[in-house]
């Protein structure tokens, strides 16, 4: 006979066997030296000057320093120069490198790589190509020391090297530097003069990216504050694991097998909050503000009046709730250049974000709109986003407009935002997006206040009065008279928007108890931070 | 024999043709850019017009068609858009995973559906039946990463057995690398057992009432060997093309599977390639499935021979 229940019991005892030998093995701790991290994105590209994205900007802050940095109360503090100094016409700026600064090739930084990367830099940064346009030249003095000569006095040189989000002018090495820019840096080449050493051989995309303690590293003798004072490391070995899923990354976290998620997803933290062993920390006080894109070229958005209509039927709130929801992550702020910064204002705000539909209504009429029907361009794949074109439609359709809401993947909306074809033709007329407040900190900074027509980002707004502006405040060199530029710029955008700022939102670090010494800035960074 | 593998292996030529021009074509035809996607959010028109230019996107599109294939032909696949390796390097890094999880799932359903779908049909009606029978439903109607995330929740977070997620290469430490395959393997077999218990249970009923089954038992032979060498065998063939075509719904599910299981394989590498649009590395991975697809079914006919000697190509 056929003994039906030994081979039952035979299969259960080999399947547990297979579970429990598995399970014995234990799951190894990760070590105290190692700090293992979910970043938000894994790293494909290596080469943080041939791309904004913010994975490669923090990848930069790893491996490369920069020539200055901005500290917590967002002065712009040397890091990689000793001294700088800037003749009494402020047409030629100095600047002297510290002793000891070594790539970890073992070769010393000097002037020459410094003025290669600032090239290639401002061959790809907005901003850097806004201060390249009043340099004469860059020239070397001597190893450690170069001059950037200038036609006019021009008010944001520090700012502009010490820019703290993408594209960061990161110093490399000349050989390095003098890659196109529009092609990427090779592997080989990832050397650095920063506080930790990429790991080429350890680099597997789509698994981990690994980088160790750089020994030759020179920290500067301040604390650290914000990006800038001393980068001291305090781990060996820092690990960004790659890890699609956030519900696997919670899990990850929780059994101790990750010690750090850089962005947590917001309906997440409660479930969080609750572990005893983990910690939300609000690192970047500043945050993220949301931000309604028009295309200025495409009718009924070239009409100035019918985008301030939007200002006008708008509320932030809404929008924060839809996709934030807690209201410690998030703040109803008018200010464009973000609350809380030296340049924050609500000058001319006063009218506009209030969720006025009626006012709305009224403004579009005067301005004549037909009725053309607003593609509103609706990215569905990133939880961060996907909420906010419904409430943007609501609020449009309560004011008069007609909406066409096209819902697509992220990456097929920024493919189309780059088209210029007409809305019904596969162009569109509005999306919603997020922008880094380190990013949008001054009118120059902001990409969306660039109304330069073709020369300016997708949305092409073509403004002489606001360029004007832009410009007044980049050659201002008195930070009293920068601010009054941008109050009276705000007044004029108000009435002439490029985009709607529709609320800040934050976004904490979930960590292990065992973590600490994360700091305050505008970018996840690794120097500092301790693990038991 | 031969001729016949020789046929089949000369049909490949024709099927890869028509999947390289449809996959191609698909790419170039649905919206999306890698050159947008490879700037970043900040990026202006011409900066990503410029990495459009380099990635020679702009070439009309039987111009790109016939670079691809004329490198196709000379063994080359290409440069991934993003990773700066090459597509034959990215596929080598992320094959491991992929069929470290495809066999040890193959192992786990096979080993546990053939003998529970034996069972079910050698004790039709009973109470081991019903539950086989109402498993398999069960099996089909979940979902992969329902079952996942239950198994993580019991065996990693509650139980603290296994680990979450990650992949330990076999070679670095197989104890690990066996810890962290128990649950994705798990996982992505629970469908397919439910498939392979209902295709036996089915065929090994049907060959129970041949007369052939009555006469070896008349002949006095136990029922082990009844069921086993008379019967299995006999069954055999539609088992074997369900396991078969069960290969190309394990690397579908291997897709969800390695995302929820954090396993760095061509699943997963497929999915970034897709969202980040890299057309190099989504084309040559797809033609690499339809090779393994095609070689797949002429292994199962070929294994045919050997469980049925009436079968002659």
């Amino acid at each position: 006979m056929f003994d039906f229940r030994r081979s039952i019991a035979t299969f259960v005892a080999a399947a547990s066997t297979v579970v429990g030998v598995a399970g014995l093995m234990g799951i190894a701790p990760a070590s105290a030296q190692t700090l293992k991290v979910v970043m938000h994105s894994d790293v494909k590209i290596l080469d943080p000057i041939w791309t904004t994205a913010y994975i490669q900007r923090n990848h930069g802050y790893m491996v490369w320093d920069t020539l200055f940095a901005m500290d917590e109360k967002f002065a712009v503090k040397p890091q990689m120069v000793d001294k700088y100094d800037v003749s009494a016409d402020k047409l030629t700026w100095t600047f002297t490198l510290r002793d000891g600064l070594e790539w970890t090739n073992g070769t010393p930084v000097t002037a020459e790589d410094c003025i290669a990367s600032i090239k290639r830099w401002a061959a790809r940064d907005s901003m850097g190509q806004k201060m390249m346009g009043s340099v004469v030249g860059l020239e070397v003095v001597d190893a450690k020391t170069f001059k950037m000569k200038m036609k006019e006095p021009y008010g944001l040189v520090l700012e502009s090297l010490g820019k703290p989000s993408s594209n960061v002018p990161f110093m490399m090495p000349k050989k390095t530097a003098e890659t196109d820019p529009m092609q990427q840096i090779k592997v080989e080449d990832v050397i650095g003069s920063g506080p930790f050493i990429f790991k080429a051989d350890e680099w597997k995309p789509g698994e981990k990216i690994v980088y160790l303690k750089n020994p030759k590293y020179k920290p500067r003798n301040e604390p650290p504050s914000g990006l800038a004072g001393g980068k001291v490391v305090k781990l060996e070995r820092v690990e960004w694991i790659t890890m699609p899923d956030v519900q696997t990354q919670v899990g990850a976290l929780q059994n101790g097998e990750i010690d750090m998620i850089e962005a947590p997803g917001h309906d997440l933290l409660p479930l969080l909050a609750k572990d005893k062993n983990i910690q939300l920390v609000n690192f970047n006080p500043l945050g993220n503000q949301y931000t309604f894109r028009f295309n200025s070229t495409a009718k009924p958005f070239d009409n100035p009046k019918i985008r301030h209509a939007v200002f006008v039927a708008f509320g932030q709130e809404d929008f924060l709730k839809a996709t934030i929801g807690d209201a410690q992550w998030y703040k109803v702020c008018k200010a464009p250049f973000v609350c809380g910064t030296p340049l924050a204002t609500d000058a001319g705000m006063a009218d506009v974000l209030n969720a006025n539909s009626a006012k709305a209504k009224q403004l579009l009429q005067e301005a004549g709109y037909d009725g053309t029907p607003i593609v509103l361009m609706q990215s569905t794949d990133l939880q961060v986003l996907t909420n906010l074109a419904p409430v943007a439609k609501a609020f449009l359709e309560r004011a008069g407009f007609k909406v066409d809401m096209q819902s697509m993947d992220w990456q097929t909306l920024v493919a189309r935002r780059v088209k210029k074809d007409p809305p019904d033709k596969g162009g569109w007329h509005a999306f919603l997006t997020s922008w880094v407040a380190a990013d949008i900190l001054n009118p120059v900074m902001a990409g969306f206040f660039n109304a330069a027509c073709d020369k300016a980002m997708f949305g092409w707004p073509c403004d002489e009065t606001i360029e004007k502006f832009r410009d007044q405040f980049a050659k201002e060199t008195d930070p009293a008279k920068q601010k009054e530029i941008v109050e009276n710029l705000q007044k004029y955008w108000v009435d002439h928007p490029t985009h709607v700022n529709v609320g800040q939102w934050y976004a904490p670090i979930a960590r292990r108890t065992t973590v600490d010494g994360n700091l305050t800035a505008p970018v996840p960074v690794f120097w500092n931070v301790t693990k038991k | 024999m031969l001729d016949f593998i020789a046929r089949r292996l000369v049909a490949i030529i024709p099927v890869l043709t028509v999947v390289a021009v449809l996959v191609f074509l698909m790419l170039r035809l649905t919206p999306g850019d890698p050159a947008a996607v490879i700037a970043g959010d900040n990026a202006t028109s011409d900066q990503i017009n410029d990495i459009r230019e380099k990635l020679g996107l702009n070439e009309p599109i039987w111009t790109q068609f016939a670079i691809w294939i004329g490198d196709i032909l000379q063994g080359n696949f290409g440069e991934s858009f993003f990773f700066k390796k090459t597509v034959a390097e990215l596929i080598a890094q992320r094959i491991e995973p992929t069929l470290a999880l495809t066999i040890c799932t193959l192992i786990f359903a096979v080993a546990i559906s053939v003998p529970i779908g034996v069972m079910a049909a050698y004790r039709q009606g009973s109470i081991f039946d019903r539950i086989v029978m109402a498993f398999a439903v069960l099996g089909f109607s979940v979902p992969g990463f329902v079952i996942g995330y239950c198994l993580i929740y019991v065996f990693a977070i509650e139980l603290g057995w296994l680990p979450v997620q990650g992949y330990v290469r076999i070679g670095v430490n197989f104890w690990q690398f066996l810890e962290r395959m128990v649950l994705p393997s798990l996982t992505l077999s629970v469908g397919f057992i439910a498939l392979i218990s209902r295709i036996t249970r089915a065929s090994v009923l049907e060959v129970l009432n041949e007369d052939y089954i009555r006469t070896a038992r008349a002949k006095g032979l136990s029922n082990r060997v009844v069921l086993m060498r008379h019967a299995l065998r006999n069954a055999a063939v539609p088992i074997l093309t369900v396991i078969g075509l069960g290969i190309a719904i394990l690397m579908g599910g291997a897709v969800v599977t390695e995302s929820v299981f954090g396993l760095p394989g061509l699943g997963r590498l497929t999915v970034e390639a897709v969202l980040s649009r890299d057309f190099p590395t989504i084309q040559t991975v797809i033609l690499m499935f339809s090779v393994v697809y095609v070689v797949i079914n002429l292994l199962v006919d070929i294994s045919y021979t050997i469980f049925d000697p009436r079968i002659r190509y």
